[in-house]
């Protein structure tokens, strides 16, 4: 593997004397698509929130390409290229697709006047072209509240494509997803990590899904990095049959 | 056909509607003058409200930021202010023809400039305060301004500040005020349209539906909402120093900083009209201002009881508004489309949101 | 400016003014604390921020007013006050207030702050605009050769507001409605589901809170005064109250209550009683820019 484009050391973090994560480290190697799994609880989400910057962290380190980000904002960390998406999905609810799409652009390099921009011509195109790719060109300009459950996750995963980021952190992109659309989903996601070269840290559930896609995974357990390497072998490591069975 | 090819018609009818209508009702010029400030009033808190998701309780704050700046500059031209405050209860002082055009140009932008430079301050505060509390910081504010105002003595205090006489006669006076404010609400609406239709129409909108993912995606949303306060700022600070001069006598209660009037209904009219939509605030400007006049000359005595009463009705059972009923009722007229109901879909209540049952 | 050092100094010259100033301060700061404890019950159980809290206490004051210049006595006023603003209390919640509980807050707000305009410009149609105080003929006593002196109102109507704070804590810690209405202010669909009508504890709060204020009004309107718009000072006071201590935190909310009275009296005799509004309105802000400074995310950008 290449060098880390996320490299996580000893962060620590608890909420009032409970520790969600306890000195763990990890690296997302850069171009690949690595898992993170882990028993309900085991400080999954704190750790993409950490690293995204939603909450200050305890003690540790986060860099993003070698650079320190664990001071940095939300904000400043989506422009340096770091992008989530929610568990619970969250799209702007009163406009329509293509208008969720347009606001979604890189703003990187925004100075003051690219505020009240409005060329679109190229812009528009690339919003099309990319609800095409996660099959929502139909109802493009559906109100983005109206639609369903499934499709608005579809739009958030759009729209975190149209900002271009160079790493995607996704939570449970696949919870409350009809079964039978799951794997059109995991090909999209494999397709925005070849086609666009987008590398995928990848929170999920589902052991299929994760499996299937991830050329690396961590395991979590209580706040703690449990384990970590290639589907095959974390599929039979006792030690995470166990966790997820709540034997300790 | 749709609403889109009506539009250019609709602005060109209003600007007939403003420029006949003093002619037409000579004797309503002043009323029809402050229906004008009005939909500035809706117009600028729909920024915020209903574009930004922020509802503000202190915008009249830059309001009367503008008049008083206004009406400093314009006597510190050629006098001393202090003196002239306290002097104007005792003797009368003139401006001559070239003085006062000169002072109120010069006193109207500085008004709008001052309050626009004002927002940036009172935003980094405000700002960091979410939903109610914004409300009320911001109401705060403009209570605090009126408190500070009528006991600084340098502006007259509380018993207020003369402006200067309007060198000619009634008519003129009311036309040249009239034209004033129907312009300053005219170019408003033309740059709304403008700016609704840019990215930071889209941004505002986004702040608005969520304002955390907004963050998120990273957007200079703190860029965004200042910017916002800014524009509102600058045109209320405008309107401030025109109705000052228009009225010619200014003080901090009533007149500058009335809470619990102008500032009241600016909210007001945004909500009987629509919120965030480009035109609501206009319909609900005056539908409001017509109500309200007819309130005030037949329940005299009785018209704010009457307003407390409005603001209840309207807030508890009409909030979407006229043009966002109109909107509800034929979306597709609005260019607006909402995914059928998908029956084999399971439905989802607002508090299990984070568990989703649904599928496509 | 100098006046207000002149002031100080006096306070400094006299140590004994600063005990009359604490002893008046405490003394009102009690009846701040009831209405504020009544707003705080409103606000965390019902999620609504009623700025009518101050009008209400006004019309609690007004009817004490009113039948004392009929001959009753104004601590006889006192219950009569309670029954009638438990029942305007009532029909404000029917027509108004369980409309908008389940809105967005702005909403909730908006719809008090119009209730506030009526009851303002009713009060001020029906008794007229000026200042007005209920007289109950007691004595003031005096203490350190007349430097400190305490109306016995106020030292009457300090227990009063203690014994109904008392009575108030005490229903909700005992009674089955007082245990309904605190599982509803934790969590209201919790409480739904086992078989709490939270409907019908949303509505006895704020009767209670409206009987509440019309207690704290009547003691007003004898230790104090009264006036058709001196509703929204007494409203953004305990609004500066309760966002001070946090609307959960009881001990804190009391603390602040008589905190605040301590402050105005303090800051009365300082700065003189033409900027009460406005040391009030400061303190809002005040208030509002620490809770802000605590709630900042600690993330900072670097450089």
């Amino acid at each position: 593997m290449s060098v880390p484009i996320i490299e996580v050391e000893n962060v620590s973090k608890s909420f009032g004397g409970v520790i969600a994560n306890r000195s763990v480290s990890l690296s997302v190697p850069r171009g690949g698509i690595t898992g993170l799994i882990g028993p309900n609880g085991s400080g999954k989400t704190t750790l993409f929130n950490s690293i995204v910057g939603y909450h200050p962290i305890d003690s540790g380190s986060i860099r993003l390409e070698g650079r320190e980000i664990s001071k940095l904002r939300v904000q400043e960390i989506a422009r340096l290229g770091l992008l989530r998406t929610f568990q619970a999905t969250r799209i702007y609810g009163k406009m329509n697709c293509v208008q969720n799409m347009l606001i979604s652009i890189p703003h990187r390099k925004a100075g003051f006047f690219d505020m009240f921009a409005s060329e679109r011509g190229e812009v528009v195109e690339r919003a099309e072209h990319l609800l095409a790719f996660v099959g929502l060109y139909d109802k493009r300009f559906l109100r983005a509240g109206s639609l369903s459950f499934g499709q608005q996750k579809l739009l958030e995963f759009a729209m975190a494509l149209m900002n271009e980021p160079t790493v995607l952190l996704l939570d449970e992109p696949t919870a409350g997803i009809n079964p039978t659309l799951i794997n059109g989903l995991i090909e999209r996601l494999k397709r925005a990590n070849t086609e666009f070269g987008i590398t995928l840290f990848i929170i999920e559930h589902n052991m299929r899904v994760i499996m299937n896609m991830a050329d690396v995974i961590y395991c979590l357990a209580h706040g703690e990095l449990l384990t970590s390497g290639e589907p095959g072998a974390i599929q039979r490591d006792q030690r995470v049959i166990d966790a997820y069975l709540g034997a300790h | 056909m749709n609403s889109a090819r009506l539009q250019p018609l609709t602005y060109w009818l209003l600007l007939l509607i403003g420029v006949a209508a003093p002619m037409l009702f000579p004797d309503y010029t002043n009323q029809i003058a402050v229906l004008w400030l009005m939909i500035v009033f809706a117009l600028t808190w729909d920024i915020l409200g209903g574009q930004m998701g922020y509802n503000s309780l202190g915008n009249i704050f830059f309001f009367g930021a503008g008049m008083y700046v206004s009406a400093v500059t314009q006597i510190g031209l050629y006098y001393d202010v202090g003196m002239y405050t306290s002097a104007a209860r005792t003797t009368h002082i003139a401006f001559s023809y070239s003085q006062y055009f000169t002072g109120f140009a010069l006193g109207t932008v500085t008004g709008g400039l001052v309050s626009a430079v004002l927002a940036i301050g009172v935003g980094s505060f405000v700002f960091g305060l979410r939903g109610p509390y914004f409300a009320i910081g911001t109401l705060g504010i403009a209570v605090a301004a009126a408190e500070l105002v009528s006991s600084w003595e340098w502006v007259g205090a509380a018993s207020g500040i003369s402006l200067p006489v309007f060198p000619g006669g009634p008519e003129t006076q009311k036309l040249f005020f009239y034209f004033l404010l129907f312009a300053l609400s005219f170019i408003l609406l033309l740059f709304l349209r403008w700016l609704y239709s840019t990215n930071f129409g889209l941004a505002i909108n986004a702040i608005r539906d969520d304002e955390e993912k907004a963050e998120g995606m990273g957007l200079h949303t703190r860029g965004y909402k200042r910017t916002a306060l800014v524009i509102a700022a600058f045109f209320l600070g405008l309107s401030g120093a025109i109705f000052g001069n228009m009225t010619g006598f200014i003080e901090p209660r009533d007149i500058a900083f009335p809470t619990t009037t102008f500032n009241i209904f600016m909210v007001l009219m945004v909500l009987l009209g629509g919120k965030g939509t480009l035109w609501g605030p206009v319909v609900g400007a005056v539908v409001f201002h017509v109500i309200k006049e007819v309130t005030w000359t037949y329940f005299l005595g009785w018209q704010y009881v009457t307003l407390g009463l409005l603001i209840v009705i309207i807030v508890v059972y009409f909030q979407q508004g006229i043009v966002g009923w109109v909107m509800e009722k034929y979306p597709e007229r609005f260019g607006i489309q909402i995914a059928p109901k998908e029956p084999e879909e399971i439905p989802r209540t607002a508090g299990l949101a984070t568990q989703p049952g649904g599928a496509e | 400016m100098q006046q207000i050092i002149g002031n100080i100094t006096v306070l400094e010259a006299a140590p004994i003014l600063n005990l009359g100033l604490l002893i008046d301060g405490l003394l009102i700061g009690a009846i701040f604390a009831l209405a504020a404890y009544g707003l705080a019950l409103v606000w965390g159980v019902m999620n609504v921020k009623n700025l009518a809290q101050g009008d209400f206490i006004m019309t609690g004051g007004y009817i004490t007013w009113f039948l004392g210049n009929h001959g009753l006595h104004p601590l006889l006023g006192l219950p009569v006050a309670c029954v009638v603003l438990w029942c305007i209390g009532w029909l404000l919640y029917r027509v108004v207030v369980s409309k908008v509980i389940t809105r967005d807050l702005f909403t909730s707000l908006l719809a008090t702050f119009g209730i506030a305009i009526v009851i303002q410009q009713g009060l001020n149609l029906a008794f007229g605009p000026d200042t007005q105080s209920a007289q109950a003929d007691l004595p003031t006593w005096e203490l350190a050769g007349g430097m400190i002196t305490i109306p016995a109102t106020r030292a009457i109507g300090f227990v009063f507001a203690a014994l109904l704070a008392v009575a108030v804590i005490v229903f909700m810690k005992r009674s089955r409605m007082g245990q309904a209405i605190r599982a509803t202010a934790q969590d209201a669909r919790a409480a739904r589901v086992l078989g709490i009508d939270t409907e019908k504890v949303y509505s006895f709060t704020f009767c209670l809170n409206a009987a509440i204020c019309g207690a704290a009004g009547a003691l007003v309107a004898v230790v104090w005064n009264v006036q058709p718009f001196m509703g929204t000072t007494y409203s953004i006071r305990l609004f500066v109250v309760v966002t001070a201590a946090g609307f959960g935190n009881l001990p804190g909310v009391i603390a602040a209550g008589f905190g605040m009275g301590v402050f105005e009296q303090f800051g009365g005799f300082i700065l003189g009683a033409q900027y009460q509004q406005a040391l009030i309105v400061m303190l809002l802000l005040i208030v509002l820019a620490v809770r802000q400074l605590q709630n900042l995310h600690l993330r900072q950008a670097v450089q």
